[in-house]
């Protein structure tokens, strides 16, 4: 079932919480709304679920407005980020309880209800912990426990408020291709929230990258990860390197660097920020009659692979690191130590001219 | 649970430093957070010597007195047709004023802890303040509000009802001197446990009354069930704001407490202690009741690995 968001708006108190948002979801997707804290996007989640009522703004179901039905007639899977599991009942009767609670009309019989959760529990491959009680599980059971109760009562749409976050990164990483996989085999259109944005990259088919209440961009991992629509959303996933520079039809100068950037050929003297992903920093021993900007290794940091390289242009007094990532390879062929000089430049940039500065993380 | 911190700030800083004791060859070594034997000692023995003269010792002579001249005494002044009325009026006004507060007290934790409005602050202030007001105050302002010189004396006259020195006002004074203890019980317990489990039940389809009795109720029990005792306790022992609208009529508007001082008036001290020996019971019965409660609650805390 499709879910459609149009222009919700939701304050507490002086806080904007949502800033006329809009949002499509897809029938049988897996989306990520990703975020900073106080983004606003456990409220849209909220939103989607009834828990939280907007000042303004729609939320429709299949085409069908669901503004004003209450959670309960809703038909949505919720899954908390701390399980949220009824402590005074067993695990079984966690799962079962959305089945319980049914009129006497709509409730199957008790060996359906318990067929069916026994089937969940298998679903999860928790079946073995039917007579337990939550406290008795580890974090990573219970929210699959928390998934198998949502899951229950054929909701139509699955909304998960930050799943994975009170978990420890080991539980995190397998829970998270679990749910992808759990996901490819039921098809039911998901929404969940996070603030990691490896998790959201990872798992989600398109990605919402918020900020203070707005959506900042909407698209694939690929897309949001490689081509970000604006500055917040480049320093958000993954770390980025900050180079202030000067624009002019079509070239751009950073420090004694030049570079050619076509799509800007319009440009008069602006003044710009260009960001470059740590791994498309190329590092030279010597200029080899390139331009180049000359840089010192403050810090050396070997992780797997891959080597962390913290640099300092040698003419920045504020000194600003420059992280760059080469592969260990390479870096045994150049023989860096700490200390040295090298020369750095960007394979690929992408500049955003006149940006406003207060905005700016750094 | 919490260890109970050292007393007296001033003896812990000199016994921080660890004493040795060379004896023997072997060092014995005091712990750090521990006082010596003999403040240890005299600070229990006081507590011991305030309890035997504030506690022990009145409680024993009331059963002391109360049994003194003998047990056809005790029993002939229990059985007393104006002492039966007594114990009949004090079990009928608990019995109304325990379920009114056990409502009220669900009804305002429930609101304070799980929601956001306005005047929440002056309705925690108000659920406390027949804690801070003295009951004699309490028992004057029904008076004063339903009383034959009251704001509406003269409208219940007219229509022949009757408030103040009968059953009705016995047990608005005892509800109002009862309304905290219920409420205070569950409010911090409440916002412990905060709104997800709830939430999640509504999700799941539960309407409000399923959610109240499958998740917030067994949540909440041993905390209602305690906070119950300690209000019935209160209940039947009050005196102040029901001597003031209870008219001290015989056979008819007397509880228990009013009922033992009327008898001491008369200089009927078997009686008077009998009576009191029955409230005294009752305190050692609730007393009991709290310690097993809180035992179980810790039991099953533990159970669940909630310590």
């Amino acid at each position: 079932m499709s879910i459609e968001v149009i222009s919700l708006s939701k304050q507490f108190g002086t806080f904007t919480a949502l800033h006329d948002v809009s949002l499509q979801v897809h029938s049988g997707e897996l989306l990520a709304l990703l975020g900073p804290s106080g983004s606003g996007k456990t409220t849209l989640l909220r939103v989607i679920a009834g828990l939280e009522t907007a000042d303004s703004g729609q939320v429709l179901f299949h085409g069908e407005d669901a503004t004003d039905q209450h959670v309960r007639d809703r038909q949505v899977g919720f899954v908390f980020q701390h399980y949220a599991l009824f402590r005074n009942m067993t695990i079984f009767q966690n799962v079962a309880f959305g089945l319980n609670v049914r009129p006497k009309k709509f409730r199957p019989s008790k060996e359906e209800i318990h067929d069916r959760v026994m089937k969940l529990l298998h679903l999860v491959q928790l079946d073995w912990l039917a007579d337990r009680y939550p406290h008795q599980l580890s974090g990573g059971q219970r929210q699959r426990i928390a998934l198998a109760r949502a899951l229950a009562v054929e909701p139509k749409v699955l909304l998960l408020d930050e799943p994975f976050g009170a978990l420890d990164a080991k539980v995190r990483k397998e829970l998270r291709s679990w749910l992808r996989r759990l996901h490819d085999d039921m098809h039911i259109t998901s929404v969940f929230v996070t603030h990691d944005q490896e998790e959201a990259l990872e798992v989600a088919d398109r990605v919402v990258v918020m900020n203070e209440g707005r959506i900042e961009q909407v698209g694939t991992p690929d897309e949001v990860y490689d081509q970000p629509a604006n500055p917040f959303v480049y320093e958000f996933l993954g770390n980025v390197n900050l180079f202030h520079s000067r624009l002019h039809r079509g070239r751009a100068w950073i420090g004694d660097l030049e570079v050619d950037v076509p799509e800007h050929a319009e440009a008069e003297e602006l003044v710009a920020i260009a960001y470059v992903r740590p791994h498309e920093i190329e590092v030279e021993r010597t200029q080899n009659g390139e331009a180049a900007l000359a840089a010192q290794i403050v810090h050396i940091l070997s992780v797997g692979p891959i080597v962390r390289l913290e640099l300092v242009r040698e003419n920045d007094k504020e000194r600003h690191p420059v992280h760059a990532e080469i592969s260990k390879e390479r870096f045994r062929e150049l023989q860096l130590t700490k200390g040295e000089k090298v020369f750095i430049k960007p394979r690929r940039l992408d500049l955003f001219p006149n940006y406003p500065q207060s905005q700016l993380k750094h | 649970m919490v260890e109970p911190a050292p007393q007296h700030a001033s003896l812990r800083t000199i016994m921080t430093t660890t004493i040795t004791f060379p004896l023997a060859g072997k060092t014995f070594r005091q712990r750090a957070t521990q006082e010596p034997v003999w403040v240890r000692r005299s600070l229990i023995g006081l507590a011991l010597v305030f309890l035997t003269l504030f506690l022990f010792v009145p409680l024993i002579s009331v059963f002391y007195e109360a049994l003194k001249k003998g047990m056809e005494v005790y029993v002939a002044a229990i059985t007393d047709p104006d002492a039966v009325s007594a114990i009949k009026l004090t079990l009928l006004v608990a019995a109304i004023a325990v379920p009114l507060n056990l409502i009220f007290g669900i009804a305002a934790a429930w609101a304070i802890a799980k929601f956001e409005f306005r005047g929440k602050n002056l309705l925690i202030t108000l659920i406390d303040l027949p804690f801070s007001v003295s009951p004699v105050v309490s028992g004057l302002i029904y008076v004063l509000v339903f009383g034959l010189q009251g704001w509406l004396g003269p409208w219940l006259a007219e229509h022949d009802l009757k408030i103040i020195f009968a059953v009705p006002g016995i047990v608005l004074a005892t509800v109002f001197v009862t309304v905290p203890f219920i409420a205070r019980e569950l409010i911090p317990l409440m916002q412990a446990q905060g709104t997800e489990e709830e939430e999640a039940a509504v999700v799941l389809g539960a309407s409000g009354w399923q959610t109240f009795y499958h998740v917030t109720l067994p949540n909440i029990k041993w905390g209602l069930l305690y906070g119950a005792i300690l209000c019935n306790a209160r209940a039947m022992g009050e005196f102040g704001a029901v001597s003031v609208v209870s008219g001290h009529i015989r056979g008819s508007t007397n509880t228990m407490p009013l009922h033992v001082e009327i008898l001491y008036n008369e200089y009927n001290f078997a009686a008077a202690f009998a009576v009191a020996s029955l409230l005294a019971l009752l305190a050692l019965v609730t007393l009991a009741l709290k310690t097993l409660i809180e035992f179980r609650n810790k039991q099953h805390q533990k159970q669940r690995g909630l310590e």
